[in-house]
């Protein structure tokens, strides 16, 4: 039955005849819907031609015709050599032999260039120096800078070089009679030196000063005074069986650097032997963090150190040191001429004692000195007051920025300007070259000649690998010119070789890069500063004379692995590259310890999206001071001492995002690295791109440790022991068959690569993450996504912090944890690092895991296994679900967030078309969306087989090789096919130290890791 | 003597047919001075153009043409600007004549850039005078094209094909309209009669029983999209699939010419083949080494260009002008102007193609991939180049083995492995995600 019932809508309709209820009857939406507001007014939709009819066509037209384009391949052009030369075969490299002398990195290197471009640097095996390090490796990428300075410049007008050459020679004319500067890097170059003398030679008021932006005069001076030659004694610290560092950084930056290969071939236990490393240092760096015993202590305290150490008396010390000392001093003695005590402490008689104390020892070798640094802060300080005080008239600056470094750069810079002539050698308009009259643009060192002696006898040659990119001339072609010797410098440098090559031929010399030779090559005398004023700048050096006044701090200054002395500030692979200790990126920082850090209320947290944020300090020191510096709380840092890295805030022909850090020069007064401090809080916080949020393993075995007695003595099981899983209640060894749950393939036949990383071997020196970088087109993301972990490293190398002493008490603590309570405290505290940690490094990249749990979860199959035991990735198969890194337990995946080639929003130098001539051309570029990680570089073998097939030959252990492997200085990463018996890497892998990542999971990775054994016998 | 006369009249007897008479006279002329001339250099009985020509060709050709500077001078008609003595010695040893000074040979020498003429001291007198017989015939007037006749009986039967249909096509018409009218007047004529005829009962058109019948409209709609489904998909699936694709070229190069005429190997141009991932557009200093001689192309081939539109010898000093060749001076200006060929074989930048593989190791016939490059006057994609094409033949094809010692280990133990002889690619991991796409 139908209802009557009526449903009232609102109260309204009680009423009778009631307005409202009626005006709604008619009207359902009595306000006029605003149409206006998204449609324009009435009049603009009036006189608009098109009608909504008219637009639906338009869209739907432009819908089609851009679906049509889309399918209609582009039309690529291609452009062949019109003479091809005879060497470049388009798709194959070609390798050529040369040499980096940039005034702080010396080594000689391999060039490998594509179709005429240089894309990659390699380490030359023929040279017996190592320093091949991250930012030799990353140099090729500032040969493609596009802040380079393309034509040289009179008075900020771009000339040619007649002019150029015209305009000098006024100059010189004018200038007769007036003190002229020629300020020069260290070259260690014969050719150069001779040069210099015969231009000196015509321009008598010319004087050549040599200035390192980092300073190693004191210790040079200290030699000089001892030797006789100017240079710097070199280690062999593959013989040493005990080696004590007094603030000396020597798998750093420490005089020149490059001691990593032999330090870690002494470090691998061999016989049960390896070398004894004790390090007293105040800043936490590289040699301390391999060291097997590491004694935090200031400045003022090493030197005292140094003097207990050397036979003197120490003063001062606090008891645990003193003890340290006595240790260290009773091995030494045992070692006797195996021992070597190094000290990074800039003041000659430190240096001295060192040296004295190192007399006979087998390590140190004087007679045939390094040539790499040659600056006299003496000398240096000179002119800088002579330009300041105005009797210096006229500068030359070659391959220096003294307006950037320069203690006192704002008055330097007032009187630069007013010189009556500032010529400025440089790659870049820097702070000096805007500066000056007049500037000559300088090829990298990738399009210029050269010769090097970097050790007294090893002699390079630098060659040209690609046509200048710019109208760029040579310092040593322009001093040519100018004194009026119509040779080029190649023929220059051909000339004065003639005594060097002795029986070799100049062909030889040029494809070797390096030769060894007896010959005498005379050098340009630098005098020693002793005498001088050096004795005043290192009284200067207060903290060296322990009278801190109350609340100062001794600051160290430092160089970071990253930037060095800054000179590549400009490349995003060095930027973006983790510190190797801090794993901090894009930026300098103070670095304090923790027990000073709660004093000063400086403090160091993370934020939501991991993050690390830190507090903002102002450093004064007298007059100077340096603004804003963000603190970074660093366990190990020697209480009372504080670290900060030069090389940072450039902002002259710097781009905008590579302007990072404080310009810590201000606080390099006397170019002494050590210097008295006050800090004081200021508001703010920064917000630093730190990459690892967790700082120690809290007891796991991520990094297994033992010490060298119980590796000597007890078996592997029980300080490598295989771990166990449960399978029916019962414990089994994870190897066995029985713990699988996947079949495995027959892996027997034909090639099956492995890789071995050897833990006592690796510093932790990043030159592999660099070599990877440029191998394998990783893109650099800038600071902002590096702060969101966004990283794209496809290798990292991870540090851990010990949480108590050592590595081994963690175990322990860990170990006795029973109950709630307990877990939830102690757990808790081992979150974090000790006072001063044992620190310990791990590359990490894809473990290629024989059974690999990310290829399990891929729904599109992008992630596969080769039979050769690579994990392959093929990008263009990934739809972006990133499962995979979800399920690797390795976490080595890395997603694309957004496309980082050719995108404003990463403006790095793959999205200029320079800065993409680095790429290799047998990698692809990857897009948008898409997971990438380490190929086990499959390029590079798939190349090494296929040259064996052309050449129908087998292959030999050592051809095969990962970018990784082949950067490795130290030899800690050995890349080869186990399947070969006889290979290295088949030795590796059945080594007792052998163990794999993260093994209990049971991925059968095809990465092997060897033990770290630390030497922690004390006497 | 008698021979050659004759030979030189059919010659110009043939050509006499199609000349007019100014062009008559001038050529029976000219006949005229060459029996003349020819009887000046036949006093010895063996002169013979035709020996002369094979050794024109076979050690002069390389140098000097007939009536074009090359790298030596043009050669018509020598034998009349110098003594023939002199000739014999200049032919025989031409620096040793500059070296003592002959003021001809020295001007000579010096005209030509100084570039040493290769000595022939291995020619006899004869041939010389053979030679000489040769480059003194006269020069061949260009074969004027005749103009073609219209109309001929092959071409008709096209026309008439389409007239046929037309008037068919016309015929029908006139029929429907015929019996159109036809219907009317009888209609008219049965009114008129008073003739009643039944309209047949109105029945459902058949399109509207066909939308009735939701049956038949439901299978009609699952076929068509089906149908719709499959096109699309088909279509789709050529998308970036560029099988025929021929770019016309900034220079028209005939693979069929070079490759198959001349017999070329395909390596000498693309060498890098061989050793490197690319095959390589060869550099224009490659073309040169037979260009530099070859301005111009024989008749023959100049009249098979016209078939395809092309002037060859246009082409080919598009050449001398990418290269900064000049004919005249016989050498590089050193304005070089690079060309921009257009790519035919493009594979996305994920995939990885490696010619050395495929051409050194594998021994894969560049035809498999690329087709009958030699019969190609314009280069076209031949293959799809798509993942499944290169699937396929790692499938099917086996790894050449033989004499590799490179695969004498891995083959040794899978033939122990698995007894097999031969393997495919496949097999041997050819198929696996990596090798291709990092």
């Amino acid at each position: 039955m139908a209802s009557n019932k009526k449903y009232w809508k609102s109260v309204e309709e009680l009423k009778e005849n009631s307005s409202i209820v009626e005006t709604l009857q008619q009207n359902e939406f009595v306000e006029e819907i605003p149409t206006d507001e998204f449609l324009g007014d009435k009049e603009v939709l009036e006189t608009s031609s098109t009608t909504r009819r008219d637009f639906l066509k338009y869209v739907g037209f432009t819908t089609a015709a851009a679906s049509l384009a889309a399918c209609e391949g582009p039309v690529i052009k291609s452009i062949p050599y019109v003479v091809a030369p005879d060497e470049i075969v388009p798709g194959v490299a070609n390798y050529y032999a040369s040499a980096i002398a940039d005034g702080f990195d010396f080594a000689n290197v391999l060039v490998k260039t594509r179709e005429g471009r240089p894309i990659k640097i390699e380490r030359n095996d023929l040279s017996a120096m190592g320093g091949v390090n991250a930012r030799v490796q990353a140099s090729v990428l500032s040969l493609y800078d596009s802040n380079r300075l393309p034509v040289p410049l009179v008075d900020g007008n771009e000339v040619s070089w007649e002019e150029f050459d015209a305009a000098v020679a006024q100059k010189m004319n004018e200038m007769t009679g007036k003190d002229i500067v020629l300020l020069t890097q260290t070259f260690a170059s014969p050719s150069t030196s001779k040069l210099i003398k015969e231009f000196t030679a015509k321009y008598p008021d010319v004087r050549h000063v040599v200035y390192d932006t980092v300073s190693s005069s004191e210790a040079l001076d200290a030699f000089q005074n001892k030797y006789g030659t100017r240079g710097l004694a070199d280690y062999d610290f593959s013989k040493a069986d005990v080696i004590v560092s007094v603030g000396a950084d020597f798998l750093g930056d420490w005089q020149g650097g490059g001691y990593d290969a032999g330090y870690a071939q002494g470090r691998v236990p061999k016989n049960g032997k390896m070398s004894r490393h004790i390090q007293f240092e105040a800043n936490m760096t590289l040699s301390g963090a391999n060291a097997d015993k590491r004694v935090p202590a200031t400045p003022s305290q090493q030197m005292e150190i140094l003097k207990a150490l050397t036979g003197g008396s120490a003063s001062g010390l606090p008891e645990h040191i003193t003890e340290a000392v006595n240790n260290a001093k009773a091995q030494l003695k045992k070692a006797g001429n195996k021992g070597v005590v190094i000290t990074g402490l800039p003041n000659v008689t430190a240096q001295k004692m060192a040296l004295d104390c190192n007399e006979g020892s087998a390590v140190m070798d004087t007679t045939k000195p390094r040539m790499t640094r040659m600056g006299n802060t003496a000398e240096v300080l000179s002119v800088m007051n002579g330009v300041i005080s105005g009797t210096v008239k006229g500068l030359i600056t070659v391959g220096v920025d003294p307006v950037y470094s320069f203690p006192n750069s704002a008055a330097f810079a007032e009187a630069y300007k007013s010189l009556d002539m500032s010529l400025a050698f440089s790659m870049k308009l820097d702070a000096t070259a805007s500066l000056a009259q007049m500037v000559a643009a300088t090829p990298h060192y990738l399009e210029s000649w050269g010769d090097v002696q970097m050790k007294k006898g090893t002699f390079s040659l630098m060659q040209p690998t690609i046509r200048p990119l710019f109208n760029t001339r040579q310092f040593q072609d322009c001093l040519l010119k100018w004194i009026g010797n119509s040779k080029n410098y190649y023929d220059y440098i051909k000339e004065n070789w003639t005594s060097v090559l002795g029986g070799t031929s100049w062909s030889q010399a040029l494809h070797d890069g390096v030769l060894v030779s007896d010959a005498e090559v005379e050098m340009e005398e630098v005098p020693s500063s002793e005498g001088n004023v050096s004795m005043e700048s290192n009284s200067a050096n207060g903290a060296l004379s322990a009278s801190l006044q109350n609340g100062e701090f001794e600051l160290t200054l430092y160089t970071k692995t990253a930037l060095g002395d800054g000179s590549q500030a400009n490349n995003p692979w060095l930027q973006e590259m983790p510190d190797p200790i801090t794993r901090t990126t894009w930026d300098n920082y103070i670095t304090v310890s923790a027990s000073d850090a709660t004093e000063l209320g400086l403090e160091n947290y993370n934020v939501a999206n991991g993050g690390l944020n830190g507090s903002y300090v102002n450093v004064r020191m007298g007059d100077a001071v340096v603004e804003k510096v963000p603190v970074l709380i660093q366990p190990g840092q020697a209480k009372g001492s504080i670290g900060l890295a030069l090389g940072y805030g450039k902002t002259a022909a710097i781009q905008e995002e590579m302007q990072t850090g404080v310009n810590a020069n201000a606080l390099y007064q006397n170019f002494s690295s050590v210097q008295n401090v006050t800090l004081e809080k200021v508001a703010g916080t920064h917000e630093f791109a730190c990459v690892q949020l967790h700082n120690t393993m809290m007891g796991r075995d991520i990094i297994r440790e033992t010490s060298l007695e119980i590796f000597n003595t007890k078996d592997a099981e029980t300080w490598n022991p295989v771990p166990m899983v449960s399978k029916d209640h019962q414990e089994i060894p994870v190897t066995s068959p029985d713990a699988d749950l996947w079949d495995s393939f027959d892996r027997s036949v034909g090639h099956h690569f492995n890789l071995s990383i050897d833990l006592n071997a690796c510093t932790g020196c990043g030159a592999c993450v660099i070599a990877c970088h440029a191998e394998n087109n990783v893109p650099v993301v800038g600071k902002e996504e590096m702060r969101m972990s966004r990283d794209m490293h496809w290798l990292r190398i991870d540090r851990y912090y010990s949480s108590e002493e050592s590595f081994v008490e963690d175990a322990t603590k860990k170990d006795a944890i029973s109950g709630l309570g307990s877990s939830l405290s102690e757990y808790g505290e081992m979150e974090n690092a000790s006072a001063n940690p044992q620190v310990a490094f791990q590359p990490v990249m894809c473990q290629h895991c024989n059974h690999a749990p990310c290829e399990t979860v891929c729904p599109v199959a992008a992630t596969s296994h080769g039979r050769q035991g690579q994990n392959h990735m093929a990008y263009n198969r990934c739809v972006g679900t990133r499962y995979c890194a979800n399920n690797c337990p390795y976490k080595v995946r890395r997603f694309n967030w957004f496309l980082y080639a050719e995108n404003d929003e990463f403006d790095y130098n793959m999205n200029n078309d320079l800065g993409r001539m680095v790429l290799n051309p047998d990698v692809v570029v990857r897009s948008r969306g898409v997971m990438e990680k380490c190929s086990m570089c499959i390029q590079m073998t798939q190349k090494t087989i296929l040259d064996a097939k052309r050449e129908g030959r087998q292959i030999k252990d050592g051809e095969f090789k990962t970018a990784c492997s082949a950067a490795c200085e130290s030899g800690a990463i050995v890349f080869g096919d186990v399947n070969d018996h006889d290979s290295l890497v088949f030795e590796k892998k059945n080594d007792k130290r052998m163990y794999h990542l993260l093994e209990a999971v049971g991925t059968k990775p095809n990465v092997v890791y060897q033990a770290k054994v630390r030497n922690t016998k004390e006497v | 003597m008698c021979q050659t006369i004759d030979n030189n009249l059919t010659i110009s007897m043939k050509k006499v047919n199609y000349r007019n008479l100014p062009s008559q006279l001038s050529l029976l002329l000219l006949a005229c001075l060459l029996t003349f001339s020819t009887t000046i250099y036949a006093q010895d009985e063996s002169v013979d153009v035709t020996a002369g020509e094979a050794l024109y060709k076979a050690n002069c050709a390389a140098c000097h043409k007939l009536d074009k500077k090359a790298t030596g001078p043009a050669l018509r008609g020598v034998a009349q600007k110098y003594d023939k003595e002199w000739l014999y010695k200049w032919i025989k040893n031409s620096q040793e004549m500059v070296k003592a000074g002959d003021p001809t040979a020295v001007k000579i020498f010096a005209e030509n850039n100084n570039s040493v003429m290769t000595a022939f001291p291995a020619l006899s007198d004869t041939d010389i005078d053979n030679i000489l017989a040769y480059t003194s015939q006269p020069k061949p007037e260009p074969v004027v094209a005749e103009t073609p006749v219209a109309g001929g009986g092959g071409d008709s039967s096209g026309v008439s094909n389409d007239i046929i249909l037309g008037a068919l096509a016309l015929v029908f018409l006139l029929l429907v309209v015929m019996l159109f009218l036809v219907t009317n007047t009888l209609k008219r004529i049965a009114e008129a009669n008073g003739v009643e005829y039944e309209e047949g009962e109105k029945r459902i058109p058949l399109w509207k029983a066909f939308v009735q019948n939701q049956f038949l409209v439901l299978v009609t709609s699952i076929f068509l999209l089906l149908a719709a489904g499959y096109f699309a998909y088909g279509w789709m699936m050529q998308v970036g699939v560029d099988e025929g694709y021929a770019p016309v070229q900034p220079i028209h190069y005939s693979h069929r010419i070079h490759a198959g005429d001349n017999q070329i190997d395909c390596k000498y141009c693309h060498s890098s083949a061989r050793k490197s991932k690319t095959s390589g557009i060869p550099s224009l200093n490659v073309c040169m080494n037979c260009h530099k001689n070859i301005a111009e192309v024989a008749p023959e081939t100049l009249a098979e260009g016209e078939e395809y539109g092309v002037d060859y010898n246009k082409e080919i000093q598009k050449l001398y002008t990418a290269v900064g060749w000049d004919e005249d001076t016989q050498s590089y200006t050193g304005e070089e102007k690079p060309v921009k060929w257009v790519r035919v074989h493009n594979l996305p930048d994920f995939a990885y193609f490696n010619h050395a593989q495929h051409v050194t190791v594998a021994g894969v016939e560049c035809q498999k991939c690329h087709g009958p490059v030699e019969e190609m006057e314009i280069l076209e994609q031949f293959s799809p180049l798509t993942m499944g094409w290169c699937v396929n033949c790692h499938r099917e094809t086996n790894v050449n083995l033989a004499g590799n010692e490179y695969y004498a280990k891995i083959h040794e133990e899978l033939s122990k492995k698995y007894g097999v002889d031969k393997l495919t690619i496949a097999q041997m991991g050819g198929l696996e995600c990596g090798k291709c796409h990092y």
